[in-house]
């Protein structure tokens, strides 16, 4: 179970403080998928960091499955089970997508059958891509669903997407709902996916709506599609007229 | 008779383990201390000068020949002639490398010029391997210089290696392609502490259809030094490209200067070259793959060179 109290992150600007979360609490019980949605900037990503440790909160205290993991490293959280996908994935000159995913397993034998299934998973073939190095050779849509092969590939108790669906096209969109989808049945992790997309909100055993640093929203995938339908129409000025 | 000190040295920098099979010739401390040769590898030492003559029978394929120089005393300085004559219709492996021990006072260096005459649709894939250790004072230094003359049709991959330890290193390296030749150069080269490196490289498309790829990746740590010069020249109607990566640590230094000349309408020649540190997100990304700080440093930099 994953419980964070209390988080606040603010960061100094020019004009002063600027509160990016304010005061943020929930709970997420294991084996759920949670879907973190709102607008840009209302500080899903920064909530989504702060679990992984690649953001330290200003104040709060993160827990999971009962350790307080506040002042752990990003490594020692990975090694406790949690992995984060990046909306925007680095490239490696040197290292091949094989290197990365046997790195993420963890298993220096990683077989070419296992990088086949992670692969396949994400839409795309282990004979054309086993060898490439993860350089500026490949699409942005590429590095992201590698990105999100070794994710799959760490099979870690929590499992972090951000924007998973960003840059890749409408046919490996499928597949990779498809994919968690599974991932959600079979009952192999818990899982946070930020994402705007309403097929994968529609996943969601819960949707959490983030916005101006605060939860707005908390229910199903039901419940909450309406809200944010009405907040989006809401907030169009040609549409109020 | 091989000590351990030798024999590690030969397994760094030559794959060599245990006795060595095939074509070879171990140079150590300016002296002979093994030499083999084979049916259709012939070694013989020079008679007016230090060094070797390789001599490759046509039709040769898919021999092995190691040929490295270790140095493990304190204030050997040797320059040595390596000529490899290599017929026609060849494939072959030729495995150099150079390792220095040095646990005294005195400077150890090592020079060495190699060349190479590639027959006519010959294959040869060279190695060369550059590592130095020893805790000693005195410094570890090699000046390596190359020439390749590939005849039409032949091709050379050159993968030259500095692993580390090596305090001064000025490499020299010059490939002249006949019609239809390829050489492909890979070079890798770390330096650290206060250590300086220098690589010259010249390859000459003269021939038609000929090809040139060199591809430097370096890592420069601590306050070292290196200077790259990698030049392509267009003869003839041919493809060229140079490609220089190095990742800059510390308070190193790294200057890069590729070239190409075209003298021909038909010579496409490309060069790339990219000085940079280890992006912070690179690090962070394996950090969540579960890797601490300095093992994804190391990571990268072993990917980079490998």
């Amino acid at each position: 179970m994953l419980e964070l109290k209390h988080i606040c992150y603010t960061v100094q600007d020019a004009d002063g403080s600027l509160d990016i979360l304010k005061d943020v609490s929930l709970t997420i019980d294991d084996h759920k998928l949670v879907v973190f949605t709102g607008p840009n900037g209302g500080g899903k990503t920064t909530l989504a960091k702060i679990i992984m440790g690649l953001v330290t909160p200003t104040s709060g205290q993160i827990l999971w499955n009962g350790q307080d993991i506040t002042s752990l490293s990003i490594t020692e959280r990975a090694k406790l089970g949690i992995s984060y996908g990046f909306q925007q994935p680095p490239r490696f000159k040197a290292l091949t997508v094989r290197d990365l995913l046997t790195l993420a397993s963890g298993d220096k034998k990683l077989s070419k059958d296992k990088c086949c299934q992670y692969l396949t998973k994400v839409g795309l073939c282990a004979n054309d891509y086993l060898e490439r190095e993860v350089d500026v050779s490949l699409s942005g849509g590429e590095v992201k669903r590698i990105e999100i092969a070794s994710i799959l590939a760490r099979g870690s108790q929590l499992m972090i997407f951000d924007e998973p669906e960003a840059g890749i096209d409408l046919w490996s969109f499928a597949r990779l709902t498809e994919t968690f989808e599974q991932i959600h049945r079979q009952g192999d992790a818990t899982m946070i996916i930020i994402s705007h997309q309403e097929r994968i909100i529609s996943l969601a055993d819960e949707v959490i709506v983030v916005g101006d640093g605060s939860i707005r929203h908390r229910g199903t995938a039901d419940e909450i599609l309406p809200k944010i339908l009405t907040d989006t129409l809401g907030g169009c000025p040609v549409l109020s007229r | 008779m091989l000590t351990e000190v030798d024999s590690a040295l030969l397994e760094k920098i030559a794959d060599m383990l245990g006795k060595p099979v095939g074509a070879v010739n171990i140079r150590k401390d300016s002296g002979c201390e093994a030499r083999q040769s084979t049916e259709h590898i012939e070694i013989t030492g020079k008679e007016d000068k230090p060094g070797i003559d390789i001599r490759i029978k046509d039709g040769t394929v898919g021999e092995k020949c190691h040929i490295p120089v270790i140095i493990t005393k304190s204030g050997v300085q040797e320059m040595v002639y390596n000529d490899f004559f290599i017929g026609e219709n060849c494939d072959v492996e030729i495995i150099a490398g150079c390792g220095i021990h040095n646990c005294g006072g005195e400077e150890s260096r090592h020079d060495g010029i190699h060349t190479f005459y590639v027959g006519k649709n010959s294959k040869v894939k060279y190695t060369e391997k550059h590592y130095g250790e020893g805790d000693g004072t005195g410094g570890r230094i090699m000046n390596p210089q190359t020439v390749v003359y590939l005849e039409e049709g032949a091709t050379i991959q050159m993968d030259t290696t500095q692993i580390r330890g090596i305090d001064s290193t000025k490499r020299d390296t010059k490939i002249v392609c006949g019609k239809g030749a390829e050489a492909v150069v890979t070079e890798r080269l770390l330096t650290h502490g206060d250590q300086v490196a220098e690589s010259d490289m010249e390859i000459v498309l003269d021939g038609e259809d000929s090809k040139g790829r060199v591809i430097s990746r370096s890592v420069a740590q601590d306050r070292s030094n290196q200077v790259f010069y990698p030049r392509m020249v267009g003869n003839a109607s041919c493809f060229g490209h140079v490609q220089c990566d190095s990742i800059i640590m510390g308070d190193a230094k790294i200057k890069s200067i590729p070239a190409i000349t075209a003298n021909c309408t038909e010579a496409q020649l490309v060069h790339e070259a990219a000085i940079g540190k280890i992006a912070g997100e690179q690090l962070l990304k394996l950090e969540t793959l579960g890797l601490t700080p300095e093992e994804a440093e190391e990571c990268i930099l072993k990917g980079f060179l490998a």
